[in-house]
């Protein structure tokens, strides 16, 4: 034990002692040796390039059905079978892809903005901002994610004639509504726990502009953790998405996607469970390339853990 | 501590009221018209239409319905459904039942994940660790309405061990078990790592140290020491979720066929039924903000150095 430390220590030493790195070039460093990383990195390419070209990897049109050939078995010509609509399963899954990562990524970006901002705000002003601005906060956070999810989505639904993307951004706004209290919780804490240092407090006495604080030194220091939980909050709007979908109410049908064909394939899980398995295995597979990174980040911008 | 709680009430009211106006304004945004269908196969008569907006404060402008709303429910009457029921006898049903289902599934929460995250923290790095990791992993990943149909399906309805659905409002709470299971699923993956992560942190500390030192059992270090310092952010996450579950439950209620909040609220949504929503929303609200000052009370009795003066 001794030995390996010493000699993995002694030749790099040198170097170290020279060369300052900041903490994000520290949790890089960090995050290159683990294969988690790697893992759900290639994970996440591979799911967003389905998102962006779909057809690079099927050349079957997903909307074309073929009531003649409903639910068969996986076989040479339809790799993951065919749905109770003859849809061949395999060219959905792909093409289902496009939603679930556009509602995954625009919430995440989204809250992350929203909440971000506010937390800032709250954090940094303090006082009777602080007082309202929290309260805001926990007027949203108190009302469960999926139940506002439901009454937004029901306040304005969707027909048969809405565009694609108009009813995959009702979703992303939903979430995003709902959403972004636990980030601006965070944001909050994190920029109160900056606010007393030292360089804070220099660059305030030096006359620096709230806005310059913010931006060059409050913010570098307090954003790592909202972008850990944003980015592990990612799969957890995936699965939001998915759920409102089953309850026929986030994306609907002709919108392809994950959430809305396990939703269909549930009727017959009995006699056709490959139906089922196929999306959920790629939903649960997006799901976790996100978890496992926002795990890795973490866990690298975490000095404790190592 | 009496002015710790007083000021936590004091501070509940906006909330509850920012909440009730938000699900109010968009319980008065929902298209449609809840007349319609009333009547049969026929349209309704104008003059039933103008009697029942009348009754129902329809034709006021958003803040007045609000204010009557509010009047209403400070002296404690929610009201009436738009099918003449008293909204307080209906929720006091369904929220039997759901509560009984989020109180089982809080319980396999801190029963099931508290254990395996001390086993996991405990043994760090070993076999239990990765499989409660990796299996923890799984579960997060897979949506909760797979895991429901999947465990129906083979535990309830292939082998036959649980009851597949609940037939009634008083069910058994054997009937129970597997809806809260599912219910919980999510959290209990949640709780066995937050639990795991603390614990792990934990066990470095000095204070631990200091206590294997002076010859503590490994149960006692463990056991007391560090367990009671790592349970607070566990605690607070089971304390938010009970919030979550009640409002969560809609899908476990469908797959398993209660007749719970969740599809009262899904079903006033689709009827149109404003009151009902609302007041169903404000019991959960009150509800998750009353636990959530519950939590913040336990914490001083988990450690003495947070205290409420």
């Amino acid at each position: 034990m001794t030995d390996t430390i010493a000699a993995g220590v002694q030749p790099t030493a040198p170097d170290e002692v020279g060369e300052a790195r900041s903490l994000g070039q520290d949790a890089w460093r960090a995050l290159k040796k683990n294969k988690l990383f790697w893992a759900s990195v290639v994970l996440i390419v591979l799911f967003v390039l389905m998102a962006i070209w779909p057809s690079l990897f099927t050349n079957q049109d997903p909307t074309y059905g073929d009531i003649s050939r409903v639910r068969q078995r996986p076989s040479a010509e339809h790799w993951f079978g065919t749905d109770g609509q003859g849809y061949d399963i395999y060219s959905r899954t792909i093409y289902g892809a496009r939603a679930s990562i556009i509602v995954g990524i625009c919430t995440s970006i989204a809250t992350l903005l929203v909440g971000g901002v506010i937390g800032i705000i709250a954090g940094f002003y303090g006082g009777w901002v602080d007082a309202v601005v929290s309260r805001i906060t926990d007027i949203f956070f108190a009302i469960p994610l999926l139940l506002g999810g439901i009454l937004f989505m029901a306040s304005f639904p969707n027909d048969a004639n809405t565009p694609y993307f108009v009813i995959v951004g009702k979703v992303v706004l939903t979430l995003t509504i709902f959403g972004w209290p636990s980030i601006a919780r965070l944001m909050r804490s994190s920029v109160l726990q900056v606010k007393p240092n030292e360089y804070v407090l220099a660059a305030r006495a030096l006359g620096a502009s709230p806005w310059r604080i913010i931006r060059s030194h409050i913010l570098p220091n307090a954003l790592a953790p909202a972008i850990v939980v944003a980015t592990i909050n990612l799969g957890a709007y995936i699965v939001a998405e998915a759920t409102l979908s089953f309850l026929g109410i986030g994306l609907t049908p002709p919108a392809i996607s994950w959430g809305v064909a396990i939703s269909d394939a549930l009727v017959a899980i009995r006699t056709y469970p490959h139906i089922l398995l196929f999306p959920s295995l790629f939903l649960s597979l997006a799901v976790l390339a996100f978890i496992m990174l926002g795990d890795a980040v973490r866990d690298a911008f975490d000095p404790k853990s190592r | 501590m009496g002015k710790y709680i007083v000021r936590r009430l004091l501070q509940m009211i906006p909330v509850v009221l920012g909440a009730t106006f938000i699900i109010f304004a968009m319980v008065f945004a929902l298209p449609g018209d809840p007349t319609a269908g009333k009547c049969g196969e026929r349209p309704c008569s104008p003059e039933y239409v103008a009697k029942f907006r009348e009754e129902h404060n329809l034709n006021d402008p958003l803040p007045v319905q609000y204010g009557k709303y509010l009047g209403k429910l400070v002296q404690g009457d929610l009201g009436t459904n738009y099918y003449g029921i008293p909204v307080k006898e209906d929720l006091a049903k369904r929220y039997t039942i759901t509560g009984r289902l989020a109180v089982m599934a809080i319980a396999f929460e801190a029963i099931i994940g508290i254990l395996a995250g001390v086993l996991a923290g405990v043994r760090k790095g070993r076999f239990i660790d990765n499989l409660v990791t990796v299996s923890t992993l799984f579960v997060i990943s897979i949506p909760v309405f797979v895991i429901g149909v999947f465990m129906q399906y083979t535990l309830g309805i292939k082998w036959g061990i649980f009851p597949a659905t609940v037939p009634s409002l008083d069910a058994s709470t054997w009937s129970l078990v597997l809806p809260a299971f599912v219910l919980g699923a999510l959290s209990i993956a949640y709780v066995a790592r937050l639990t795991r992560t603390n614990l792990v942190e934990n066990l470095r500390a000095d204070y631990v140290r200091t206590a294997a030192a002076k010859g503590l059992s490994k149960q006692r270090t463990v056991g007391v020491h560090t367990l009671r310092n790592s349970l607070i952010p566990v605690i607070t996450f089971i304390g938010a979720d009970f919030g979550a579950l009640l409002g969560g439950a809609i899908v476990t209620e469908r797959i398993f066929n209660i007749q719970g909040v969740g599809g009262y609220i899904f079903r006033s949504i689709n009827s149109r039924d404003g009151v009902a929503v609302v007041s169903a929303v404000t019991v959960l609200v009150i509800v998750y903000l009353l636990v959530n000052l519950l939590v913040d009370l336990l914490y001083g009795v988990l450690d003495p150095r947070i205290s409420h003066d």
